[in-house]
């Protein structure tokens, strides 16, 4: 086995050492009953010419090269080669977790550096080193207002990603975290007045995402009075990241939960993306999840070290603020990479030219069907009506090479034939014509 | 460091001091010494009850948090802010750094505590 | 003999080299610099504030603007700041850092799966499909077990899943079920998993092997406890001879054992946990199976399980539709639900699925060997040094303790920091916590080290052994050689500094 730097002879002498006859005897601890006498009946072992091989025919088997009009918490961006390039280092990618900060000081500036940047996009005082994604970033974020408030209930607008509002129901199941769903309004923002009808004395969080679902940017700061009126914390999911660039941070909120897979990060079918929460400095003792602090060695030279570890499971146990151990470390490094890149102007620019595909598309479409939630602002996605099924739309558009939007009758059935669609950079004004053209008939 | 005398311990290492009705509590010297530099603590606010023998909050160090335990029933009347922002003070000086005053409930709460002279005993044999 | 010569004389695999000084990516920060150039826009132009309205964005405060070559720098001097697998060997316990094989990382970026949406219609979506569908069944059959959710994205998220179907099959049966039996050898994720399931957590203590105490077992399993939550082999490297007892005694009551398959690299080709009576368990592909460990992160946590709990699996499930193709299963009513959007970290399944193709049967099996051949060389080599807290027999890793050493004031973190010196990575330090003094030196070499980088390591620690009584000032102030000193995690923990802030008068102007 190539990967193996053994020779027989090495391994022979190894065992002649140790004093075990053969490689067996350091197993027969093993009651034999369960010892595993054949081979295991996976594939052959294979060249690596024949593992591209077969990951070729998988990777044909897919939509390569297609225009992508699917958003829906997973964003098609460019990502800039000098991303792959710098993650690509072993030093980066083959690093354990920095527990020994001596010999892990890029890796944990880089994390404080991730941070940072995180502060300054949400708004926000502190921001953890990641979580797993956007939707498991709820899930920690209601557990942490249940933590801080001492309450029990969550309020989520229905407008928050399906999926993520699935996850906290999972998530909650069996804390006795009770949670209530709130309608939205028509113009695709959640209803105020329902909202505020739903929190009672027990509401420990209102959660809302902004933009939502379906790309309509939230009237944060009415939201923020509504729940902080009746004690209970505000927690903003941001599932575009990019959104940022453009968009007033939430900085109303007591908890921002985030989904930075916008940000140099692969579609990569769903995973692996990098979950952010970020908050207020006086919650930060019940941030869940690993902290990267700056400091000073022994002679007094700048540093950065894991911090605040006594909130983690390997000291608290049971009683630790989250069982997260693993996070999502490289793919934070693609996402502070990308940052970087972007940074203070191109991130900007950038969301501006995302903001104006999605309000060329809509234009579009809005010729030939229905575009949904009108009266409120938009990022990059926008939902379309139409009196056919999307799928059927979506299918012919299969044929032009373009992946159209998000049919959304599983998830909401009270809005008939919708689709959510995305428009971003990497979408072309011609495939935006040739998609808005299908939906025409 | 001498243990004062006018002090009531547990073998949880706190302390109490009474007056009238008012308990006033910390953590003993031996204490801070064994937990080494303490970075936080969290304390209940004031007007919750803490329970004898109870935990009542939690002192940190950098690898370990430790439970804080209750010498006395009561309500808690006051909480020292200053060690939230300076917990060092502990280290510093345990006995003159109070955690929390309590309105006793039960005074006979204090009998099976130690005095100052059994508690230097009891930590002299745990070691 | 210097001082200097005298702290580094014994050190053969390093030698001190120059290491590039960087600030933060803040502090090269100007206006007017940048790295990217926008390919021009298609559509008409925009009148952002008009869009907006009072959802309009007024700057991005302090964000860098540099350049390309600024950007490559800065990351590849911070790069060479790190420790990694690729340097020299990785011993930390119970984390298994093995090789990670280039040809997955050139895989997992192939257009086609790299670009794939995942609500992509499934009729485009069968190679991403295929690839999970065939780690699945090569998982199934390492582990014995019936069915698999490649969902949960690290370790502690499959133990949360697995606890949630133990929760879910007893719910379904009507039982009410509320404790947990845990050992004290266990990972800290498990009582924090428990808790989080709802559970109350009861540990169970070891016996002087290190392994289950049955008696203790047999008296503290009764009807109110769902499950035991097992390591193995355990956190000391040691196989729990008496699985069949465990796995017995659970299921004479009524209740599930869940084991944590996070030394599972310890049993790969010789051993199956569905053989041994494991009802549930998850795997680590960032460590069994070579997916990276990028610095913390990303994991991948699968859950596997025997068919009694087949129903209560995370939406979706991957299955065969009618047409021959494979799809997505969401109609599963007595699902504990989702447990993360999408399904799972797929990256890291085309990697593990990668691995398996590159070792096939054989190569998994040596892999296994290896693996523990490793560990028990370097008991042999360390033992007479060390002390051995338990004795049982090691499988990949072993456990030794700093007993000898502590009576001159040397702990089991400072040898750690001396190691550093020598070139090496530190073992795990203070865990499992069953040895006395949290002493314990938890070492796991995995299979991917030559005998020349054992035969180092172990010069390195038997020196150290020998530092510890003539020079132990030289352990205590370790590291020496490394970039930084020991870091003041005490100012760091009481004033914690975790954002970079301009310094006053020197904000952006906005």
């Amino acid at each position: 086995m190539r990967y193996l730097p053994k020779s027989p002879a090495d391994r022979e002498e190894m065992l002649r050492e140790i004093g075990a006859p053969n490689i067996d005897e350091l197993f027969s601890h093993i009651p034999a009953e369960y010892r595993f006498k054949r081979d295991l009946n996976v594939p052959r072992q294979m060249a690596e010419s024949e593992i591209i091989d077969y990951f070729k025919q998988r990777s044909e088997e897919m939509a390569a090269g297609f225009g992508i009009m699917l958003g829906a918490g997973s964003y098609y961006h460019y990502r800039p080669v000098i991303i792959d390039s710098l993650i690509s280092r072993g030093e980066f990618f083959t690093a354990y977790t920095p527990y020994q900060a001596e010999i892990s000081q890029g890796t944990l500036q880089a994390v404080f550096e991730f941070q940072s940047m995180i502060c300054e996009l949400t708004g926000m005082e502190v921001a953890n080193a990641s979580l797993y994604d956007g939707s498991t970033g709820v899930a920690e974020g209601v557990m942490m207002a249940v933590r801080l408030t001492g309450r029990s209930e969550t309020v989520i607008a229905r407008s928050v990603h399906p999926e993520y509002r699935e996850v906290l129901t999972t998530y909650a199941q069996h804390q006795s975290m009770p949670i209530r769903e709130v309608a939205f309004g028509e113009n695709g923002r959640v209803d105020a007045k329902a909202l505020d009808a739903a929190i009672t004395d027990k509401t420990a969080c209102v959660v809302i995402q902004s933009p939502n679902f379906f790309g309509t940017i939230e009237d944060v700061a009415t939201i923020a009075e509504i729940a902080h009126k009746k004690g209970a914390l505000l927690i903003v999911s941001i599932a575009e990241a990019l959104s940022l660039g453009i968009v007033k941070p939430p900085t109303e909120a007591d908890i921002v939960t985030m989904e930075a897979q916008s940000f140099g990060v692969p579609l990569g079918f769903g995973g692996p993306y990098v979950g952010v929460i970020a908050t207020r400095e006086k919650f930060v003792r019940q941030i869940p999840g690993r902290l990267v602090g700056q400091t000073v060695d022994k002679q007094g030279k700048r540093g950065f070290v894991l911090t605040l570890s006594t909130r983690e499971q390997h000291i608290r146990r049971e009683k630790a603020t989250s069982n997260i151990c693993t996070n999502q470390g490289l793919v934070a490094l693609m996402a502070t990479i990308y940052m970087t890149i972007y940074g203070r102007e191109g991130m900007k620019e950038l969301a501006k030219q995302n903001l104006a595909k999605a309000a060329y598309a809509s234009g579009e479409f809005a010729k030939k069907a229905k575009v949904l939630f009108g009266g409120a602002p938009r990022f990059n996605e926008f939902v379309v009506q139409t009196s056919e099924d999307s799928k059927a739309i979506n299918e012919r558009l299969l044929d032009q090479k373009i992946i159209g939007g998000l049919p959304l009758k599983k998830f909401y059935p009270e809005l008939g034939n919708a689709a959510l669609w995305c428009c971003t950079e990497l979408v072309s004004r011609e495939q935006i014509d040739r998609a808005a053209k299908a939906v025409q008939k | 460091m001498a243990y004062p005398a006018d002090y009531r311990y547990t073998k949880e290492h706190e302390w109490i001091k009474v007056e009238s009705d008012t308990g006033t509590i910390g953590i003993t010297d031996h204490a801070q010494e064994a937990l080494g530099d303490i970075v936080f603590v969290e304390l209940p606010k004031p007007g919750s009850d803490v329970e004898a023998h109870k935990s009542f909050g939690t002192v940190e160090s950098v690898k370990a948090v430790s439970e804080l335990f209750a010498p006395a029933s009561g309500t808690v009347t006051a909480v020292n802010d200053e060690l939230t922002t300076a917990p060092e003070k502990i280290n510093s000086d345990a006995h003159g750094s109070w955690m929390i005053k309590i309105k006793l409930k039960n005074p006979g709460d204090l009998n099976g505590l130690m005095n100052a002279a059994d508690y230097e005993k009891f930590v002299a044999e745990e070691k | 003999m210097s001082a200097n010569d005298q702290m580094n004389s014994k050190i053969k695999k390093v030698t001190k080299h120059i290491s590039q000084n960087e600030g933060l990516i803040f502090e090269r920060s100007s206006a007017g610099k940048a790295a990217y150039k926008l390919a021009p826009l298609d559509v008409p132009e925009v009148d952002a504030a008009k869009l907006l309205g009072a959802s309009l964005r007024d700057g991005l405060g302090n964000m860098p603007e540099v350049s390309e070559f600024e950007i490559i720098r800065h990351f590849t001097r911070l790069s060479t700041w790190n420790y990694a697998i690729d340097l020299g060997m990785y011993p930390l316990g119970s984390c298994t850092m093995k090789y990670n094989a280039r040809v997955n990382e050139v895989v997992v970026r192939m257009d086609g799966l790299a670009s794939a949406h995942p609500y992509l219609p499934e009729s485009v979506a069968q190679g991403a499909l295929r690839v999970m569908k065939d780690l699945s069944d090569a998982l199934i059959e390492i582990t014995g077990m019936d069915a698999i959710t490649l969902q949960p994205a690290a370790g502690a998220h499959g133990e949360m899943t697995g606890m949630m179907l133990v929760r879910a099959y007893f719910d379904a049966k009507g039982e009410k079920r509320n404790k947990v039996l845990i050992p004290d050898s266990a990972h800290g994720t498990n009582p924090a998993t428990a808790a989080m399931c709802g559970y109350q957590v009861e540990n169970l203590k070891s016996n002087s092997k290190g392994m289950v105490d049955i008696e203790s077992l047999a008296a503290q399993m009764n009807e109110d406890v769902a499950a035991l939550m097992l390591t193995n082999p355990n956190t000391l490297g040691v196989f729990e001879e008496e699985i069949h007892k465990i796995a017995d005694l659970m299921h004479q009551k009524g209740g599930l054992l869940y084991m944590d398959g996070a030394n599972m690299n310890a049993l790969v080709g010789k051993a199956r946990p569905g053989d041994f009576g494991v009802d549930v368990m998850h795997l680590n592909l960032h460590k069994t199976f070579s997916t990276p460990h990028g610095g913390g992160g990303p994991g991948s946590g699968p859950v596997a399980i025997k068919k009694h709990l087949e129903l209560f699996l995370p939406t979706p499930v991957i299955a065969r539709k009618k047409d021959g193709n494979l799809g997505f299963d969401y109609a599963r009513p007595k699902s504990i639900g989702r447990v993360k959007a999408f399904y799972g970290n797929f990256g890291m399944h085309v990697r593990a699925l990668a691995y398996i193709l590159a070792n096939g049967p054989d190569g998994l099996r040596q892999t296994t060997e290896d693996a523990v051949l490793n560990a028990n060389y370097i008991r042999k080599k360390l033992e007479d040094v060390y002390d051995l807290p338990f004795k049982s027999p090691s499988m990949h890793e072993v456990v030794l303790s700093h007993r000898l050493q502590a009576v001159n004031g040397v702990k089991t973190g400072d040898i750690a920091k001396r190691l550093i010196d020598y070139g090496f990575h530190p073992y795990t330090t203070a865990f499992p916590m069953i040895v006395a003094d949290h002493g314990a030196i938890m070492i796991e070499p995995t299979e991917s080290e030559p005998k020349e980088e054992l035969d180092l390591f172990i010069d390195a620690m038997r020196n150290i052994a020998e530092e510890a009584e003539t020079n132990p000032e030289i352990i205590l102030n370790a590291p020496h050689n490394a970039r930084v000193q020991r870091m003041d995690e005490v100012t760091a923990n009481r004033k914690p500094v975790l954002r970079w802030k301009p310094e006053a008068g020197k904000a952006a102007a906005d």
